[in-house]
């Protein structure tokens, strides 16, 4: 598949006069498990919620899927996303949210939410802001997973999680992209958990993208072994980044 | 861990169709239920007071209106009775449903768009298929039209708690403790309160904040209505000198002129009184009006007493609600045009 799942030509959003993202301009194909990798406030989460149409550009434009317009209706449909902190509806079980999400969906995988929440062992009755904080975020992952989605969007899901909530966590996220050959867009500063996962690596600091590309590649090219390396190698260029 | 896959897709539609409206029906129900049974508590538990109290105020109306001859002490003492017993705690009820829409407003309409943002629940339902735009409107038009159905029903019940009140034609119906509990006034006052509600939890994105707001803002619309702006909505009628305006008229000023001049207002100061009319036929409960309207009369004076008949009751209701539902409909589409434009 040669499509694009994302992309960004000269895509900026500023925020009153402090630009979160500039000239960001990137093509990150289908089929992979896309790092978005960058110090805190690096434009991270500004990136993804311009990718979902929550947020309209200031300068530039981004399309998902092969060239929709991000936010647009056919966007949308194929594109789910995990904000940051999970949002749920606390007070509303996981049965409900179930239901839900598949109300606002014209596609829900109703058998397979249930079969995972099962496996995760998830009471259903239970109100959703009552369940864990792994077990909120396998929730909020599941009613994505179950829109069926071609593109699945991480706004660093793991950083509130303990470890072995985020490995679970990513098990889940290997096993769709893996499996089901769903495309994952994920951000992420916690650089070990991302040594698994990402096939392509884009590394934003202070609103720029500073590198893109797949990470067999760029290991390649730099003789490195580790993401990490690579990842701190760029920032290390960059001292001021590094102290942020 | 074994992780159930996920099945094969469908071919995707490039340009699908949209998720139909009714499925927010329920999401709209299942988040909003608690609300509306708190709407649907309020109104009720007042309902039932007013059924109760106004089955026996009309009863002993009726045994009041029902007693002959009119004018004889007995009859004028059973209404006297009647107005002691039902009139305070007519305005009183009257007192406390003036705060009702605001009170939906703050509690029904602020929370709507409010919470989703105070708790970012709203960056899981705006990337949903179902469209954001969509969203808000699905939420924002039933919870309005049921909240304005329910304060329109109520108003019919508080119109005929009121009749007995008004039967004799003493009162006004134009009143600004009662025009706005009758007629469309009631419901659309609850419209626009819940349409800021919307917009004041789309902008503050903080719920209590938001419902403050509101309170504030509703009590500040509803005071300029009642005292500044419902008295223009249709040129007063103006009556001279000796002709008074009607028992039921909603009386806007009065003043006097000599010559074509302004001189006071409403009445004349004490000592003009003294000076031009001292003796004014004083009566045992201090100056009758009329006699000394006509002492004044006689010294050149006019009294202009400028006036709303109470025949323009649904002229102003039409009025008032008409502005209020167009006040409402913007306020909801700022709301929705808020959604739209708001950047996460």
């Amino acid at each position: 598949m040669s499509m694009n799942v994302l992309e960004a030509s000269g895509l900026g959003k500023r925020y009153g006069r402090t630009w979160a993202l500039r000239e960001c301009t990137l093509e990150i194909p289908a089929g992979r498990v896309a790092a978005l990798v960058g110090p805190n406030g690096a434009g991270k989460t500004t990136l993804l919620n311009l990718a979902v149409g929550l947020t309209a550009p200031t300068a530039g434009a981004v399309t998902v899927l092969g060239g929709r317009p991000a936010g647009a209706p056919a966007a949308l449909a194929g594109i789910a996303f995990v904000a940051q902190d999970t949002p749920l509806y606390r007070n509303l079980s996981a049965a409900d949210m179930m239901h839900v999400t598949r109300n606002l969906n014209r596609r829900f995988d109703q058998p397979y939410a249930k079969a995972r929440l099962a496996e995760l062992g998830i009471p259903l009755s239970r109100k959703a802001g009552k369940l864990s904080g792994g077990q909120q975020a396998q929730l909020a992952l599941t009613l994505a997973l179950a829109r069926r989605p071609r593109l699945l969007v991480l706004d660093e899901p793991v950083a509130m999680l303990d470890p072995v909530a985020r490995r679970d966590f990513m098990d889940t996220v290997l096993t769709a992209a893996a499996g089901d050959g769903v495309s994952v867009v994920l951000s992420s500063h916690v650089l070990a958990d991302l040594e698994r996962v990402a096939g392509y690596l884009v590394l934003l600091s202070r609103g720029r993208v500073q590198v893109a590309g797949e990470v067999a590649g760029l290991l390649a090219a730099h003789r490195l072994d580790s993401l990490e390396e690579l990842a701190l190698g760029y920032l290390r260029e960059n001292p001021a980044e590094v102290t942020r | 861990m074994t992780a159930p896959t996920v099945p094969a897709r469908p071919d995707e539609d490039a340009s699908p169709r949209p998720v139909p409206w009714r499925r927010m029906a329920w999401v709209t129900w299942r988040q909003h239920r608690f609300a509306l049974a708190g709407v649907a508590a309020l109104l009720g538990a007042v309902a039932v007071y007013l059924w109760l109290s106004g089955l026996q105020a009309h009863h002993d109306f009726a045994a009041a209106a029902a007693c002959r001859p009119a004018s004889s002490y007995a009859c004028g003492n059973l209404l006297d009775d009647f107005n002691n017993n039902y009139g305070a705690r007519a305005e009183a009820v009257a007192g406390l449903l003036l705060a009702v829409p605001a009170l939906i407003g703050a509690f029904v309409g602020a929370p709507v768009i409010g919470r989703e943002m105070e708790t970012g629940t709203f960056r899981y339902t705006w990337t949903q298929e179902f469209g954001r735009c969509r969203w808000a409107l699905a939420k924002l038009v039933p919870l309005a039209v049921v909240v304005t159905a329910a304060a329109g029903a109520f108003s019919v019940l508080f119109s005929w708690y009121l009749q007995p009140f008004l039967a004799d034609g003493n009162q006004t119906p134009l009143a600004p403790t009662v025009f706005g509990l009758r007629g469309f006034a009631f419901a659309a006052w609850t419209l626009a309160a819940f349409a800021i509600g919307a917009l004041a939890g789309m902008l503050i994105r903080r719920v209590v904040a938001a419902i403050a707001a509101t309170l504030a803002v509703y009590a500040g619309l509803a005071l300029a209505v009642m005292n500044f702006l419902r008295q223009h909505y249709l040129t007063p009628l103006v009556s001279r000198n000796l002709i008074s305006p009607p028992a039921s008229a909603w009386i806007i000023s009065q003043w006097w002129t000599k010559g074509s001049t302004f001189i006071f207002a409403p009445w004349p100061p004490d000592i003009v009184q003294r000076q031009d009319c001292p003796d004014s036929s004083f009566g045992p409960d201090g100056p009758s009006l009329a006699g000394l309207t006509q002492c004044f009369v006689r010294h050149g004076y006019t009294r202009w007493t400028s006036y709303q008949p109470a025949s323009r009751f649904w002229p102003f209701q039409w009025i008032e609600g008409g502005w209020l539902l167009a006040l409402s409909v913007l306020l909801l589409a700022a709301t929705v045009w808020q959604v739209r434009r708001r950047a996460a």
